[in-house]
Formats: structure tokens, sequence, C-alpha cells
């Protein structure tokens, strides 16, 4: 099982370790600034490193690595996920991910991943028991704590650990009773130079935030639930309900969870929101190139495209980005040779075009890789896939909830090959 | 207001500082006290010093105090053991608290204090607590089960605890069954004989049902318990599967690759024609394509899975092309991955869509991603037949970009392309000559060279390309010389005029000028054979070539079963068995896939088309670098005689054998060089390169004449004794020399020495594809172990050698295990292995229980074998009839043993006769009362003499044999004899 934890900032200094067994020493992680020094970008750092004895798992979020060190067979995919879940709890915890979060909360950081595992077995990584027995930081209960002499380590039970739903704690108790879902859906996809869509899939997540009294039990149905390829639930989603009946039946978590994730893959045919003509070329002499990229709208299924912004990763050679933006701005850095076009809301009278020269170092050969577009875009109040739910009930519980649903479209790894 | 404060304190007197305020009266100032070492002890400062102030802060009824110290304590228990005592009434006395939280709190602590000393005092509240009302401290308290067998094992087997954590699987509460099985398997892990996890029906029904309720990590642990069971029957199998497909549908990705895994095993027993079969498979695409939609890490060990599941079943994911298209922001070790899948996936169907994504890579920025791009274009032509023209021209177009590394890597793989399809590409010839200069890589140089010369009678200035090449010749890697001097030596086969003075110029360069044995050895080959006999020279040098396979590296059948059983595993991370490389799993037992359980002759469906799988593709090479991984690790020389290390002639061209006889004989009788050439000089992508061979060893030339040379020698080696037999020559000879030799070996036996079939010693399942059975015999006096050695992989196996443990009787191979031809895929060989019973002794259980070693290419194995005792029964065991008489008198009674042999109707005539021929020798025979009593006598290797009497009454079927022996132990086996030897 995982024997040890150690936190490293993006400088290589481990600033938190943690063992759940015997002491292993930080000498351990030597073996991983080789491959780190080795990968050059932190994200190339293979996960799953094998030293002598040991074998280091890690995983790289918000510019800090989570190291583990394990000494026997353990599936790799079940470090990797807790330790994600680590860094989840942290972010819930404390509002963000970071180095200077963990070392101004460090007490607090050692007592859940004290909970979280034990002996190397995890113990209590829901958010909602976790919460129960370490109370997260806040200010006011801070300055009641230093004068009344309280403690933010719960003295209670968490129930929730022993029932047979142990994400929902006991008790629970709103005066206003809601519950709100995102379905946010993400496009991924690649466009080759002509305009086809080379591969398309959608990755759907439903975001809930429930806070309802009591135990509510509650069914989501949808127009359309055929169109999902593969669906992976919360814990609480009863799953014959699905087989069955294509039902979310659920007794809810309290406060904000990921419902469902959803995936629409490639066999279906993605709609692709908006459409772009680009041309990038170099030339030989003079050292110069030149940039022309135009955006317009495809299937928007009559909404407005919003936050729009293209991103292109030059090759080494480009010096600098001599352009004019019909619509937005765009920065040029030099260092990470990235050109960042923020565009904002598409105007399908007046499409926004960027075009301009690119200088090149002198005396460098031709570049020889094509750089890739990264296409950014949200659409309000639409989900691509059309996807659409259609009934929310709530039974077990008297009251009548507020409820509500929002959709919501984005770009993920939506690239553009020139 | 943050903890940071706790850092800031100043470095001075900063012990001390922490001290005082331990000790204050206040009790918040003791917790900000305590939180403050907390705070240095997570950044690695040493604050053990402090422990005594520590520790007396634990007598708290506040909880978070309470916990603090706990924290501290873990860390710093074991360098203060004797101060961790101190705390251990407090543990007690919290081990009872009504609240249940810090029961388990309490107990999960003392788990973690890894002192002796205190696990002493731990049984008792530990006992307790396992019996807890609450299910909480419950499965705590499964978890301190295990925690406390890391710290001392034997205490947890005393006292009980195993039994009480077995018991717990069958509890009411999921969570706790849950933490049951985790804690037996983490304990099953470091004992891996013991029968920790009894799966029977029962129980893996209560597991399934747990699996229902428990967390997602607990349901990682049953899904991985359950993948250990073997199903019944295929009923059996199909409602497991059934219970555990829900599981796909987990969020968290561990659940579904460890669901992936029982069900991958599973389906293996169902029948292919069941509709259940088919709807899993459907099933099983999905979750598998989701997983890459994860973070980059799971992504990874997602891809590396979905690499052997693709191997075991492409049927899953061969329309599930486009999510293996590389992003480019992707992370490189996801690229490479993804980009192995896709060529696994390559079909007729989707072959051009692949084809221009790996166009597309091949313009990226990474250059290994490159490269790698490069050789998978290579490798669809290879793999898909009608694409190959499209991928030359693909490759063509990349070589016209001028990327120096692209160019390189398209030259090699279009070598391959060659030799995949000869006479066809050959136009492309001319573009690729024009980048000779830029080929700075040996890998890239050898191939154009090899190219050149296997087509130099379509390249005009093929000798002058050459003649360039040559000149920096010392300079270059030993790849490419060897593949210049080969180059030119075709060359010169076919145009012979124009290149005398080049062919010379290269052979004196390779025989003459190198330190390189290889080098030398090829030269001095081809310098002989071209003197001697040109024709010869060509039949041997432009002899056809062997088609190259398709698939490449795709991972050894037995290697891959084993690897699907371990799905999700860091085993499938590394694709290795987890046996090559996990620490502290001591002797992890081999799985295998539930459908091909029962061994070679049982031919259910299941091993058939397992065995169809290896059968299809002969000349697969698996990346050498797996397999050999293990080979570092051993341990193993011929125990006699330094005898000749099996050649290193993995692709030795079996007619070169012979026509290299006389040469050799000749060549090595000036010249002591050393002997077995690796001839493989036309395949030059073979991962086995010449230099892998084992270092020379002492050897007379003579001898090696007699072994290596052709028909002459056989003769020789016929007439010794069977010691000095070669085992085998290459497989055209001894197809029709084995039974020859069967009948050499057969010559001067006593009519009817008894010799057992052969068994299956070593399965292949268990052995990387290497399959042992075999037998003991004595014949003329000699002990033999005859063996068949058949070789159920797809590579080729060579090195081989043998070794025994120390046994009863001392017995040691007599001379190195004969198998001088390496043993092709699918083929068997006979071998017969003299032994001596001269090697150290130790006493067995069994007393006749040999254990064997037997070391290949690919790895060491070791099996266990009994032999019968009859054949140390020595030639000179009668005894002088007074002498018997004697011995039986001294020997005391009580040491008679007797035994029946049932079913026997031979004469006590034949019998006599029948025994006679396995050295059990009759001295005395008397009739009474119509039964005959034979007095027989028989000598043990080791000089222990067996004085029997056996009463043999006509028309009595029953034997009864007495039996006295000063060493009684070999009693039984003695009477096994007889039984073996009259009823055969």
């Amino acid at each position: 099982m995982i024997h040890s934890l150690f936190v490293i900032n993006h400088l290589g200094d481990i600033f938190l370790e943690k063992h759940w067994k015997s002491v292993i020493s930080r000498s351990v992680c030597d073996y991983f600034f080789e491959a780190r020094e080795k990968a050059v970008d932190p994200e190339n750092v293979p996960p799953v490193l094998q030293t002598p004895h040991h074998y280091l798992i890690s995983i790289y979020r918000g510019k800090l690595f989570f190291l583990s060190v394990i000494q026997t067979e353990v599936p790799p995919l079940f470090v990797i996920e807790f330790l994600h879940r680590v860094a989840d709890t942290f972010q819930d915890y404390f509002g963000e991910c970071s180095e200077s979060v963990i070392s101004d909360n460090v007490v607090i950081v050692y007592e859940l991943l004290e909970e979280m595992l034990d002996n190397g077995f995890p113990l209590a990584t829901e958010s909602n028991v976790l919460k129960e027995m370490i109370r997260p930081p806040n200010i006011l209960r801070s300055v009641v704590n230093t004068l009344t002499g309280g403690s933010n380590v719960g003295e209670t039970l968490p129930q929730g650990q022993l029932s047979n739903i142990p994400w929902r704690r006991a008790g629970v108790k709103y005066t206003n009773n809601e519950a709100y879902f995102d379905v946010t859906e993400e496009i991924d996809a690649i466009v080759d130079k002509s305009g086809t869509t080379v591969s398309a899939e959608i990755q759907g997540v439903i975001e809930a935030c429930v806070k309802l009294s009591g135990m509510p039990d509650l069914t989501m149905s949808f127009m359309n639930p055929r169109l999902l390829d593969d669906v992976s639930f919360h814990p609480c989603v009863r799953f014959r309900r699905w087989e069955s009946e294509r039902v979310l039946s659920f007794i809810p978590p309290d406060g904000n969870f990921t419902l469902m994730t959803y995936h629409i893959s490639s066999q279906n045919l993605v709609a692709i929101p908006v459409y772009v003509k680009q041309s990038i070329s170099f030339f030989e002499a003079g050292s110069c190139g030149r940039l022309d990229i135009t955006i317009g709208p495809k299937q928007t299924m009559g909404k407005t495209v919003e936050d729009l912004k293209v991103t292109v990763h030059m090759p080494k050679a480009v010096l600098n980005a001599n352009l004019t933006a019909s619509q937005g701005n765009y920065t040029y850095d030099f260092t990470t040779k990235l050109l960042v076009w923020d565009i904002g809301k598409l105007n399908p009278q007046k499409l926004p075009n960027l075009r301009g020269s690119l200088s090149m170092q002198t005396g460098v050969p031709n570049p020889e890789e094509n750089p890739s577009l990264n296409i950014d875009l949200k659409i309000q109040q639409l989900a691509i896939s059309g996807l659409k739910v259609s009934r929310l009930d709530m039974y077990g519980e008297m009251y009548k909830p507020f409820k509500g649903v929002k959709y919501v479209t984005k770009a993920g790894k939506f690239q553009v090959r020139t | 207001m943050t903890d940071s404060k706790y850092f800031t304190t100043t470095k001075k007197g900063e012990i001390f500082e922490l001290k005082a305020e331990l000790n204050s009266d206040k009790k918040e100032k003791k917790k900000e006290a305590v939180k403050k070492v907390i705070a240095s002890m997570t950044v690695g400062k040493d604050v053990s010093a402090l422990f005594p102030d520590v520790v007396n802060c634990m007598q708290t009824d506040n909880l978070e105090l309470k916990k603090l110290v706990y924290l501290y304590l873990m860390n710093y228990a074991k360098s203060q053991p004797d101060m961790a005592i101190m705390a251990v009434n407090t543990f007690v006395k919290d081990c009872e608290d009504p609240n249940p939280l810090i029961r388990a709190l309490a107990v999960r602590t003392m788990g973690c204090i890894r002192v002796d000393k205190i696990t002493e005092y731990l049984c008792e509240p530990l006992r307790k607590c396992l019996k807890d009302e609450d299910p909480y401290v419950r499965k705590t308290a499964a978890v301190c089960v295990a925690k406390l067998h890391d710290i001392n094992a034997q205490l947890v087997e005393d006292q009980g605890f195993l039994d009480t954590l077995k018991d717990l699987i069958s509890d009411s509460n999921p969570m706790v069954v849950a933490n049951a099985v985790a804690a037996l398997s983490e304990i099953a892990e470091s004992h891996p004989n013991s029968n920790l996890m009894d799966l029977n029906p029962q129980t893996i029904n209560k597991l399934l049902t747990a699996l229902n309720e428990c967390t997602e990590w607990g349901q990682i642990f049953i899904l991985d318990c359950l993948a250990n069971y073997t199903p019944r029957d295929d009923r059996e199998s199909q409602s497991i599967c059934e219970r555990v497909t829900p599981r796909l549908s987990h969020a968290n990705s561990a659940v579904v690759l460890s669901a992936v895994k029982v069900l991958m095993k599973f389906m293996e027993m169902l029948p292919k024609d069941l509709d259940y079969y088919g709807t899993l498979l459907k099933k099983l695409a999905p979750p598998l394509v989701t997983l890459l939609s994860a973070e980059p890490e799971l992504q990874y060990v997602a891809l590396r899975n979905i690499n052997l599941i693709v191997q075991r079943r492409p049927e899953i994911l061969k329309h599930e092309m486009k999510v293996f298209f590389v992003k480019y922001n992707d992370p490189i070790y996801v690229k490479l991955e993804k980009l192995d899948i896709m060529i696994r996936l390559a079909s007729q169907a989707n072959i051009a869509q692949v084809l221009a994504e790996l166009k597309e890579y091949a313009t990226e920025v990474d250059v290994d991603f490159v490269r790698k791009a490069v050789r998978a274009i290579g490798r669809c032509a290879i793999k898909v037949e009608q694409s190959a023209e499209r991928c030359v021209s693909t490759l063509l177009d990349l070589i016209q970009t001028k990327v120096n590394y692209v160019v390189q890597e398209a030259i090699v793989v279009i070598k391959d392309i060659f030799r995949k399809y000869p006479n066809k590409y050959e136009s492309v010839i001319a573009t690729l000559c024009e980048n000779l200069d830029s080929l700075d890589e040996p890998e890239a140089r050898a191939a154009m060279i090899w190219i050149v010369g296997e087509y130099a009678e379509r390249i005009d200035n093929a000798d002058e390309l050459l003649e360039s090449f040559l000149e920096g010749f010392h300079d270059e890697s030993t790849q490419v010389q060897l593949q210049l001097l080969t180059a030119i030596v075709k060359l010169f086969l076919k145009k012979p005029t124009e290149t005398q003075e080049l062919v010379q110029q290269v052979l004196s360069l390779a025989t003459q000028d190198s330190d390189n044995p290889d080098l030398r050895d090829r030269g001095y080959i081809y310098w002989r054979l071209l003197s001697t006999d040109p024709v010869a020279a060509k039949e041997v040098v432009l002899a056809e070539k062997p088609l190259i396979s398709e698939e490449t590296d795709l991972i050894e059948p037995t290697l891959l079963e084993e690897l699907i059983c371990h799905i999700g595993t860091l085993a499938s991370v590394y694709h290795k068995p987890p046996s090559a490389f996990v620490e502290g799993s001591r002797g992890v037992q081999h799985k295998r896939l539930p459908g091909s359980t029962e061994s070679g002759e049982s031919e259910s469906p299941d091993t058939a088309s397992a065995a169809a799988v290896s059968d299809a593709p002969p000349a697969v090479i698996p990346s050498q670098g797996d397999l050999l991984g293990d080979l570092l690790n051993l341990d193993l020389t011929p125990p006699t005689t330094a005898g000749p290390p099996p050649p290193a002639s993995s692709g030795m061209q079996m007619g070169a054998m012979d026509l290299l006889g006389g040469g050799l004989d000749s060549l090595m009788g000036d010249e002591s060089e050393p002997p077995p050439i690796p001839l493989r000089m036309d395949t030059p992508q073979s991962p086995q390169l010449p230099h892998q061979s084992p270092s020379p060893p002492d050897y007379s030339p003579t001898e090696l004449g007699g072994d290596l040379g052709g028909s002459p020698a056989i003769g020789a080696g016929f007439g010794a004794p069977p010691a000095a037999m070669p085992a085998s020559f290459s497989a055209p000879v001894s197809g029709g020399l084995d039974d020859l030799f069967d009948l050499g070996g057969g010559v001067g036996m006593p009519m009817g020495a008894y010799s057992a079939p052969k068994t299956v010693w070593l399965p292949a399942l268990k052995a990387k594809g290497l399959e042992i059975s075999g037998t003991f015999a004595r014949r003329s006096g000699v002990i033999q172990m005859e063996m068949t050695l058949t070789n159920k992989a797809m590579s080729v196996m060579t090195d081989f050698a043998i070794q025994f443990n120390r046994n009863s009787f001392g017995l040691a191979p007599a001379g190195p295990l004969q198998v001088l031809t390496p043993l092709s895929p699918n083929q068997s060989i006979e071998v017969t292995l003299p032994l001596n019973t001269v090697g150290p002794v130790m006493k067995m259980e069994p007393l006749n229980n040999l254990q064997v070693a037997v070391k290949n290419n690919i790895d060491v194995f070791y099996f266990s074998c009994q032999y019968p005792i009859s054949m140390l029964f020595v030639e000179d065991g009668k005894m002088e009839r007074q002498v018997f008489l004697a011995t039986w008198k001294d020997i005391p009674n009580d040491s008679e043993a007797q035994f029946q042999i049932k079913d026997c109707h031979l004469s006590s005539d034949a019998a006599s006769n029948k025994l006679q021929g396995s050295n059990i020798f009759t001295i005395a025979k008397r009739t009474v009362d119509g039964q005959d009593m034979l007095y027989q006598s028989m000598k043990l290797t080791n000089g222990i003499w067996v004085l029997t009497e056996m009463r043999v009454q006509a028309g009595n079927p029953v034997y009864t044999v007495s039996l006295k022996c000063r060493a009684a132990e070999v009693s039984q086996w003695v009477f096994q004899s007889y039984e073996a030897v009259l009823k055969n």
C-alpha cells in the first residue's frame, strides 16, 4: 500500500513529507529528480518510476508534484487516484492547492493526511466525512477558537462512515432547500488543415450543488439518454435503475459533488461550433513569416460563442509577432513562444481576423514543425451533444425544493492543425 | 492566523523554548506548542528530543491535542522505544473508552508504533477491538492486524489473529469486509504459500454482496481479490461477470480497471458462442475509452493496460482507433503509448487514417516521438500489406524533408520493408542513396549498407559507395563493420570481376586489424569460404532469407496470459511478470488465465486457441529487453566439466551448418580460435546480435570438429559412450538421427530394465514457453536423465544449461546439457543427460526428490521431479549367500518392513528375471508348502544394502515382500520400485 508521500514544489524542494509506515529517507526522491531533469518539462515526467527498492508514483497538480513511495505491488491507478483525491481535498479545504496554502495550514494538512490513509489503506476520502472530523479553516472559527480554546477537530464519530450511504452526513438542515445542476460539456477535437474533423468527442460532466434537508431521494431523467456512450457515476447513483430505466436515482451527498461524467465518442457525430481559416508560413529569405487566422461560426445551434481565445505554440525560431487583430487583443510571449489571441464574443456579421508578419531568428533553418492552434470557447445555455434533463423529482421529504439546471459547452482539447 | 507562524520561531534555543511551552500549565499554550512541534516534524526537522514532554501531553480529554500527540508518537516512537513504553498505559485505557472514535484511534495509532515492546501490549486490546460492537472500530482493527503482521508476523499467527481476520470476511458491515480483504491480501503477499484467502463460492458471494455497498477503495481490494478466484464452471463465471459489470461505470478509474481485470480473466471461461460473451465484449470498450479522457497520469497507466488488452482481444477496441490519436500537448509518455496502440489496431479498414496521422506526427517537435512515428509507418507497411505502397511513398516524402533524424529512421524501416516485400520497392534505392552522406547513426548506416549489399547488382556504383564507407572502417561501430563486411562479400559474389581488390581489403581489415572477435571470425569464415568453394559461398551468403514476421514486439503468449491476470498492477505497467521485479513478494505465484489451466495434453477448446495464437507467427522476435531482464540475476554454471556453452547462434542457417563443417575443421586446425561462430549475418534488425554470445570457452579444436563437423563426426559420437554423445545436431540432420540415438542408447542394455514413461516436469506455462518432460533410466550401468525439451514460445531458445540441487544420493550431471543447436519455436529435442552420484548430499523430503534448475537464454526455471530408486541399484548388488544370511540375522527385526504387491500374475522365475533386469538379484530360492521364497539383495550407489524375502504363492496374485535394511527410510521407495518393475 502507499508508504509515504512527498510534496515537491517547482524548484525541487520537498516541503512536506508524510509516512504512513516506517520512515523512508527523502533521498529516495533523488531518482525522481533525475527523471525530472531528463524530462525537461514538468508535465513530461513519467508517472511511474522504478528504483532499486521502491516505486515512485507521482502526479503533477498546480505546479506541485505529489510523489508517493510504495514498496509492494499496488495498483498504480489506485495510487494516482488517491493522490488526485488528496489534491482535491486541499483544494476543497483551502480554496487552492499551492505551496503557500499548504505551508500555511500544515497542521490541518497533516491531520487530513492521517485521516485519509491508515497504514496505506484509504480511510476517509469523502469530503463530507472529512469535514465532519476536521473542520475546514475559516477566519471566524480561528478567532472563536483562540478565544474559547475550541478546536477544529470534531468530537463526534463520523456517522456517515458506517451507514450504507457514507457520502451523506446525517441531520442536514437548511432553511432554503435548493438543488442546482450544471451540465458542462467539453469538446475534444482535432481538426486538420483543410477543416475536416479528424476526431471529435465530448466529455460531459454533471456537477451538483445540493443543499437539501434530511434524506432526500432524487431522480433525474433525460430527454435523450441513449446519446451517452459511457457513463461513470458518483457512488450514490443506483446503477440498476440506470440500466433498466435510464434514470438517475440517488440520495445526494450534502454540498458540491460530481454526479456523473459521460462520454460521447467519435463514433457519433459531434457538432463543431466554429471553423478556423488559417495560414502560417515561414520564408527562408528575409527570415520572416506570415500569419493569417479567421474564425467563424459553424454549428452553434443559434447561440452566441463567448470567451473565444486562440493559442498558438510557435516554433523556437519565432522572435516576435507584428500582427493586427480586427477584434480583441493578442500577446506574444517571447520566452514561452506562446501567441495568445483573446477574442471574446464571436460576431457572425464581422468575423474576427488576425494577420501580420512574424520575425524570425536569422541564420536558423526554417522550422520543420507546423504549430497547432488551440481554441478555447464557451457557449452558454447549450449542451452541444443535445442532452437535456427532462425531469427532476424528489421523494422522501415533504418540503418543496428549489431546482435548477444550467447548461454550458466549452472547448476542451480543441486543436486545429496547420 | 495561519500555521506558518509555527515556523517562525527563532532558530536559537528553539527546542528549549518549545520544551518550556509544552510543560506549561495552560492548555491552550500546550496545544500551540504541540502544533509547532508537528509543523517542524512535517518539514523533516528533528524534534525527537522533545519526546518525553510531548508524551506527557497525551493524557488529555481534548481530542485534537490527543490526535496531535499520536501523530508525533507514530513518527518518533521508533527512535525512542524506551520512552514510548510510557505511552502504553494511555493507549490501553483509550482502547476501553466509551467513544468508538477514541477506541479506533487508539488501536490504530498503537499499530503504527513499530516498537517490539509495544506490540506485545497491543495484542489484548486488538483482540477486543476485532470483536467490538462498533463496525468503525472493527474495520480499523482489521487494518491493524496487517500492521502488526508487518512488524511481527509470528506474533500474529501465534495469537490467532489471522483466523479472526478471516471471520471478518463474513461481517455484516461491507466496510469491515473490504478492510479485512485488504489486510488479508497484504498479509498473503508476504506469505506466498499460506492459504489465507480461501476462496470458495460462499465467500465469493459475500464479497460480491459487499462489493455493492463499500467505498470505492474497498471495491478495488475486493475486485483484486476476486480476480484470484478460479470459478468452477462457465455458469459461475458468467454470474460473477454479471455482478461485476456495473463497476465499469464507477467514477474511480482504479475501480474500473480492476473490474476490467476480473472480466478479462473470467471471460476466458465463457464459451465464445454465448450471447453474453458478445455483450460483455461490447461493454468493455466504452469504459476503457473513458479512461483516456482522465488526467494524463491515469491515461498512461490505462494505455499500458490497453496495450495488453489489445494484444489479447483486439476485437474490443478495433473501432476506437480515433481516441488514440495524439494531441500536440499530450505529455510525451502518453504520446508514445498511444502510438504503440495505434499500430496494434492498424488494419486494412483504418490504415489510411492511421497513415495520415502518422505523417502529421512526423513533423512534430519532439524528436523521440517523431522517430517513433516514422518507425510506426514502417511497421504499418509490414503489418498491412495493402498499405505498403502508400507507406513507402509517405516515407519517401519524409526523406525529402531532409531532417536528419527523420531520414535515418526512414532508412532503417525501409530496409525492413525490403525484407518483407523483396523485389517490389527497389525503385526507391536511388533516393536513398542520395542521403548517404547525412547518415551518422550506426543503425541507419548499417541499414543503408545492407541495402547496398543486398541490391548490389542494381546499383551501378555500389562498389564506390561501399568503398567510401570502408575508409573509416575502424571508427565505425561493430554493427556497421559487420554489415559492411557482409555487404562487400555479397557485392563480390555478384560482381566478382571489379571488386576483388575491395573484398581483399575488407577481409584483411576484418581479420588482421580488428580486435573484435566476432568481426574477425566472420572475416575468417568468408575468407575460407571464398577461397575453398566460391559456389558454396554463394549458396551461403546469398541464400534466400526467411521473411520477417508481421507483428513485431508482441508479448510472448504465456507472459501475456500472466499479465492479463495482473491488469491494473505494476506488472501491467512494466509488462513484466511480478516475480521479475516486485521486491518483498517472496515467491509470487504465477497466475494463469483460467481457461487454460490444464497443461499441454488436454485439448480444451481454450487451450487449443491459445496454442493457435502461439503457433501462428513463427518467426516473431519478441522484444529482447523484456526477456533478457531476468537473465541478470542468474548464477548457474555447469557443475562438472567446463563444457562448451551452447553457441548463441540463434539465427544460424540450418543449411550452413553442413557446408561449414569441413571448412571449419581445417580452419580450426591452425587457428585455435573460439569455436561456434554466430552466423546471423542476414538479418541486421535482429535484436540477437552476435556480440551477445557467451565468452569463448577453453576448448580444443579437435573436439570441436567432432561436434560441429557434419556427417563424419557423427560416427565418432556414435561409438563413444553416451556421456560424450552430442545430443542433437542441426535440425535437418537430427530428424533422422534422433531415432538412431535412441537405438544407440538401448544397445547393450539388459532386457527389461525398467524406465517409466516420460512425464511433464516443467509445463510450458511456467517456463516462458519451455516445456520439459522426461524420465530416468539406468542403461549400461549409467544413470541417465532423458528429457524432451520443447520450445512452445515464439522465440529461439539457446544457451541451455542444467544444475541440480543437493539431493539424497548426491546425483549430479556427469556432463553439461548437450543442446548444441538453438531450439526453434515448436521444435522438440531429445536430450540424454548422464548422471553420477558424486555430487553433494542432502537428505530430501521425499527421499527421491530431485530439484532441478534449467537455464536458457530467457530465464532460469526450477522444477522438481522424483526418480525411481531402482536406478540407483548397482550391478554388483548380488550378495554372497553366507553374508546374506548373517546380515539378515544381524539387522534387528524391528527394522523389517513388509509390503504386499497385489495383482501380479508373474511366476516366481519370471519375476526374478524381471527384477534382475533392474539389478535386484535373487540369491536363493526355497519352496515351502507350494510357496516360493525368493531371497534377494540389492545395493544402492551409496553402499546401502537392501535385503528382501519375497513370497510367491502359485495362483495367488498377491506377493508379500519382507524387507530389511539398515537405513529404514529407503524401504518404501524400494517397495515402490518392486511394484513399478514387476508391473511393467
